[in-house]
């Protein structure tokens, strides 16, 4: 079979050793990360928060994240009385597996020559290759909903469908931020979608599209400014608060390779994938060849996952209400309409309308939705026009008689100390919430 | 089908992984008895009883991945069409797309309207 060429073709016909080796590479890069990752973070954060963070453990304290899943499986692996044994034990494998999955369609760089043999720096590709990302985004909240539900506690339960209702609300807008990046690659390939960056990334031609995916790719890796599941003062640990051990470790493990997934993902379809930065390239023919498109990819990689971090030390966490309201009122009819922008543009260029037509015609859209809001705002308000000049109505502090809420009276006496009625309290029984 | 044998090696490969590290932290950590230790975590008050299979959750949850599946059908809906735009001929790809978004537009403004939207 022929391997030599470049898309889709190039794929699916490695030997086995090279399909073994390049799924072992991967498994190892993504646990490599995984450890090198935290130990980043707690760093970075450390110093964001003037502290020194971990450097006991190793040089620089490079091997903490190493120790922490050393002593993790140490320690005791409590499986609660009450949980469903078998869903308890199979949440924790369903959110790691699709984790590690996702990031077999990342392009790590060109066509390479491996023991003589030539063949894509990338696990495999297929025609519907963003798709399996998202599909196995989506099987990994099989993991945190059946460990909520499994775990029979109010927090995990809790945790569970939040974390679960804010990844799918998420999801929503982060798919039809990838639409515009389709239409100009003319593919879900991952390496079509890289190789139609050869001279503009789509990052900056279609930047609405790409801040949208940043947005998103937060709420997607439950992470700050949009860590709700785990909210510590309301919900303890979330949907894995009675996991312990390595079972605990695994959801761990599986949110940490999402936030390298999803930086891996924004590189691919808005960065330029494994292209060099546009300096880098004018001094130096040579950048996009070889071996060396890996150490741009990782840079970039690297340059989200401090992102994220940094975000991480600097932003509060947003309440649930304005979560949803962002991901279902604001970015989901943004991306709509920018795909419908993208889409008009690109139709009138191709069929050859010059920019004065553009104009005209973008005014007379602009003008009829105008009056047609103008005349809408005046048929919905003539029913109900206020005169401005009408005196005010007064409120009237309601009493608890009329209906008022019962507000204790101001000066009420201050008491130090137990009343004797309250001194015996009768144990009341913990209700449900 | 060739395409798809490395997703199954990985896959296999991470399955391996993760069931064996379940069953490693079962054998590997120790054993300590306590009837406190395996109930439910309420911030050490006695947990609440929970109704055998999880029990009433607030609607809104059930609303939202309604919500969901009717727009994720649209946006599966819509990649096709992306993938496929620059073989469209003229105007005629760009309306039809206007008309299906417009007509789930009708349902998102009525979600809107109703309070599906809102979170309290």
């Amino acid at each position: 079979m022929k391997c030599t060429t470049e898309g889709i073709a190039g794929f699916g016909c490695d030997p086995w050793w090279l399909i073994g080796g390049k799924a072992l590479v991967i498994f190892v890069f993504l646990v490599l990360t995984v450890l090198l990752s935290m130990w980043v973070e707690r760093r970075v954060i450390g110093r964001m928060q003037l502290r020194i963070g971990p450097n006991r453990c190793g040089p620089f304290g490079l091997l903490q994240g190493l120790a922490d899943g050393v002593k993790l499986a140490l320690k005791e692996d409590i499986v609660p009385a009450g949980v469903d044994k078998v869903v308890f034990w199979l949440a924790p494998v369903v959110s790691a597996v699709p984790a590690f999955i996702s990031f077999i369609i990342i392009p790590f760089g060109p066509t390479v020559s491996i023991f003589g043999h030539q063949t894509q720096l990338q696990g495999t590709d297929l025609p519907v290759a963003v798709l399996l990302v998202l599909a196995m985004s989506s099987m990994g909240i099989y993991g945190i909903v059946l460990a909520g539900w499994s775990s029979m506690s109010p927090y995990s339960l809790l945790g569970g469908l939040r974390s679960s209702a804010q990844m799918i609300s998420y999801e929503i807008a982060m798919s039809l931020s990838f639409v515009a990046v389709f239409m100009f690659a003319g593919s879900m390939s991952t390496s079509q979608i890289v190789a139609g960056q050869q001279h503009i990334w789509y990052g900056v031609l279609l930047l609405p599209s790409f801040l949208i995916y940043i947005i998103t790719m937060m709420g997607e890796s439950n992470r700050i400014p949009f860590d709700l599941p785990e909210g510590e003062g309301e919900l303890v640990g979330g949907f894995h608060t009675e996991y312990s051990s390595l079972k605990f470790a695994m959801f761990f493990l599986a949110e940490y390779i999402n936030l390298a997934t999803l930086s891996a993902l924004a590189t691919t379809l808005f960065l330029g994938g494994w292209h060099a930065p546009p300096p880098i390239t004018t001094i130096w023919a040579g950048a996009n060849s070889g071996w060396w498109p890996v150490l741009w990819f990782l840079i970039k990689i690297w340059a989200f996952i401090f992102f994220f971090i940094w975000l991480r030390g600097s932003l509060p966490r947003v309440r649930y209400d304005q979560l949803m309201k962002l991901g279902w009122k604001v970015l989901m009819p943004i991306s709509l309409g920018w795909i419908l922008l993208v889409a008009t543009i690109r139709t009138a260029s191709r069929e050859g309308l010059n920019q004065t037509q553009l104009l005209i015609y973008g005014g007379i859209t602009i003008a009829v939705v105008l009056v047609g809001s103008f005349a809408w705002d005046l048929v919905a308000t003539s029913g109900r026009q206020v005169d401005p000049y009408a005196e005010p109505e007064r409120a009237t502090a309601a009493e608890p008689a009329q209906g008022g809420f019962p507000v204790p009276p101001l000066d009420l006496p201050h008491y130090h100390g137990v009343l004797p009625e309250t001194a015996a309290r009768k144990e009341v029984s913990s209700g449900t919430h | 089908m060739d395409l798809y044998i490395p997703i199954i090696v990985l896959g296999v490969l991470a399955f391996g992984f993760a069931g064996f590290s379940v069953v490693m932290g079962a054998l590997s950590g120790p054993k300590r008895w306590n009837k406190a230790k395996l109930e439910a975590y309420e911030c050490g008050i006695e947990p609440t009883p929970q109704p055998v299979g999880g029990g009433r959750f607030p609607v809104k949850y059930y609303l939202t991945a309604m919500l969901f599946i009717v727009f994720d059908i649209e946006i599966i809906f819509l990649y096709p069409w992306a993938v496929a735009f620059n073989r469209f001929a003229g105007w005629f790809g760009l309306i039809e797309m206007v008309l299906f978004i417009a007509t789930v537009l009708v349902a998102y403004a009525y979600i809107w309207r109703r309070g599906g939207l809102e979170w309290d």
